[in-house]
């Protein structure tokens, strides 16, 4: 009766079959053929990619005339989930945005985004009427109903900040074009943890620093950072466990300062960490040249012949691999192979490159030929299976 | 039974949970655990203070026990959410907490930011009428609850009401 009126399930937008596969104007998204491949950030070509993967910025929005996630009800989530996601439809000229219906797609898709960091583990994890809004070349991407109504990401290769708040910048001019933003003063753009209150920016790069953990200096360079007031977190953000010694380092104070300011209190830390991170290496590789050299080939050699390997240990052998790369000491890889690699050996993104479901030893077994296949050496190698 | 603080045998009057970390964890301690368990480092990761820390820290010293109970009662009369649902989640129930919550959230976010004020980007837009904004949200909860209590014609008019709001909230 009447009652229905309350949340009309449009989907008129993004025609097609909504869900897991098609999605966009009518054009599939597939998320098999995305575990082929990689996203831009990954190429390895921006500034400092010896060390800095990746810059990222991100912010939290939220609708005024609706409550926080915690405090919103299944028809709430439904209506903000439709209207932003209308939203994202109509700025979709401009930023050639594909939709995915998170809400829809199986664990094993939802963990598949979390590994390319598309959506965050929270909002893989969370239930309800949400989803993401990705570009092609996986640089952007906009969750809805996360712990805010909108959480809009831009990733970059290497350390390029600068450009990565740009693109930020315009994309929430076109949202906040299409919608009102809660904001008030004097705490600017409203949260719902008061941790991300005013700009909603959180700025964060992930650095690679091998050398800074095997010469034990690592930890005194979090102190440092955190007396700072900036945050260390792993691969995955928070609560995350540091894999293959990669690092996020991003801003915990979000109020008082413009975005420009949050964006320079990382950005000038990073060239500090860069040149510890060298000497380090330089340290490494001056007075202890053959048990680094050592190191770095034994890893090597393991993925290249393993027969079945974890998860954790194939980071692991990767960051000692990725630093060899880097110093000269293996030449016949590249770069954003073993960047590819670091995603790709990820449980969700192995079941999806094999197409079956697959347990844990069926995994270990799959990605050591995964590993062997792209770690060959020689082209008689390279077309093994 | 009141609940024991989980150092002493004195009853728990801090409800602290910490959020960083991978899960929520929870402490229960009487006030001079408290005390001094949010003087030790900055939260378990050192470093910057964890909302949680924050806010507790703020709590011991600011508030005696009766006014810290009547303060957990308080809710926002639009999204309904209590301080205490708020001190024990670390999350906000709708934009209008900043407003309805002011007084207790000002040190907080002080402690956690350092400042108390937006500097930086503002939207274009002009922001409305906020309290019309705010009015929808109570509106939409109260028509959940009336349907939830069967109380249909109620519904219907709430419905209305929000409609009105919607439209005339389009066209301004």
């Amino acid at each position: 009766m009447m009652l229905a009126g309350a949340a009309p399930q449009r989907r008129d937008f993004f025609p097609g079959k909504v869900g897991t596969k098609r999605m966009g104007r009518g054009e599939p998204l597939k998320l098999d053929e995305l575990a082929r491949t990689s996203g831009e950030w990954l190429r390895g070509s921006g500034p400092e990619s010896d060390i800095v993967m990746s810059s990222r910025v991100r912010l939290a929005r939220n609708l005024a005339n609706f409550p926080f996630i915690c405090r919103a009800n299944d028809t709430d989530r439904a209506e903000i989930e439709r209207t932003l996601r209308e939203c994202v439809a109509r700025i979709n000229e401009t930023a050639k945005l594909q939709y995915v219906d998170v809400n829809k797609l199986e664990g094993l898709d939802r963990q598949f985004l979390v590994e390319r960091h598309l959506i965050s583990r929270e909002h893989a994890e969370s239930v309800g009427a949400r989803g993401v809004a990705i570009d092609q070349g996986e640089q952007i991407s906009l969750m809805i109903n996360e712990e805010d109504h909108l959480r809009i990401q831009v990733l970059r290769s290497g350390l390029d900040l600068q450009r990565a708040w740009e693109e930020m910048d315009r994309i929430d001019d076109l949202v906040e074009d299409h919608v009102t933003y809660a904001f008030s003063d004097p705490f600017g753009y409203l949260t719902a943890c008061p941790t991300n209150v005013g700009t909603g920016l959180r700025v964060s790069v992930m650095l690679h620093l091998p050398a800074l953990v095997l010469t034990q200096q690592i930890e005194k360079v979090f102190r440092s950072l955190q007396k700072i007031n900036l945050a260390v977190r792993g691969l995955y953000g928070e609560g995350s466990q540091a894999m293959g010694d990669f690092y996020q380092i991003s801003n915990q104070i979000t109020l008082g300062h413009t975005e420009p300011e949050l964006l320079e209190q990382v950005g000038k830390v990073v060239p500090v960490i860069l040149d510890y991170e060298r000497k380090a290496r330089n340290v490494l590789v001056r007075e202890n040249h053959d048990n680094l050299h050592d190191r770095v080939s034994r890893a090597y050699g393991i993925l290249q012949t393993a027969q079945t390997i974890s998860s954790e240990e194939t980071m692991h052998l990767l960051s000692s691999v990725r630093m060899g790369i880097n110093l000269g000491l293996i030449n016949d890889v590249d770069i954003p192979v073993v960047n590819q690699l670091f995603v790709h050996t990820q449980p969700a993104h192995l079941q999806k490159i094999r197409g079956v479901p697959l347990d844990t030893a069926n995994r270990n077994i799959e990605r050591a030929r995964y590993l062997r296949r792209h770690l060959a050496k020689g082209k008689d190698g390279a077309d093994q299976n | 039974m009141p609940l024991k603080c989980q150092m002493c045998d004195k009853a728990a009057t801090f409800h602290i949970t910490e959020l960083t970390g991978g899960k929520p964890q929870e402490l229960h301690l009487c006030e001079e655990h408290a005390r001094k368990y949010l003087t030790q480092a900055d939260g378990p990761e050192g470093g910057p203070p964890s909302l949680a820390g924050a806010l507790a820290q703020q709590l011991v010293v600011g508030q005696a026990a009766q006014d810290l109970a009547r303060l957990d009662q308080r809710s926002c009369p639009v999204c309904g959410i209590t301080f205490y649902e708020f001190r024990n989640s670390g999350r906000l129930g709708c934009p209008h907490d900043y407003a309805c919550f002011r007084k207790e959230l000002e040190p907080l976010i002080a402690n956690v930011h350092g400042e108390a004020e937006h500097k930086g980007k503002r939207p274009k837009r002009s922001q409305g009428d906020t309290s019309q904004q705010v009015e929808l949200i109570r509106l939409r909860r109260e028509m959940k609850e009336a349907i939830d209590e069967e109380q249909y014609e109620r519904a219907s008019d709430i419905r209305d009401q929000i409609r009105k709001l919607e439209s005339s909230g389009e066209s301004g």
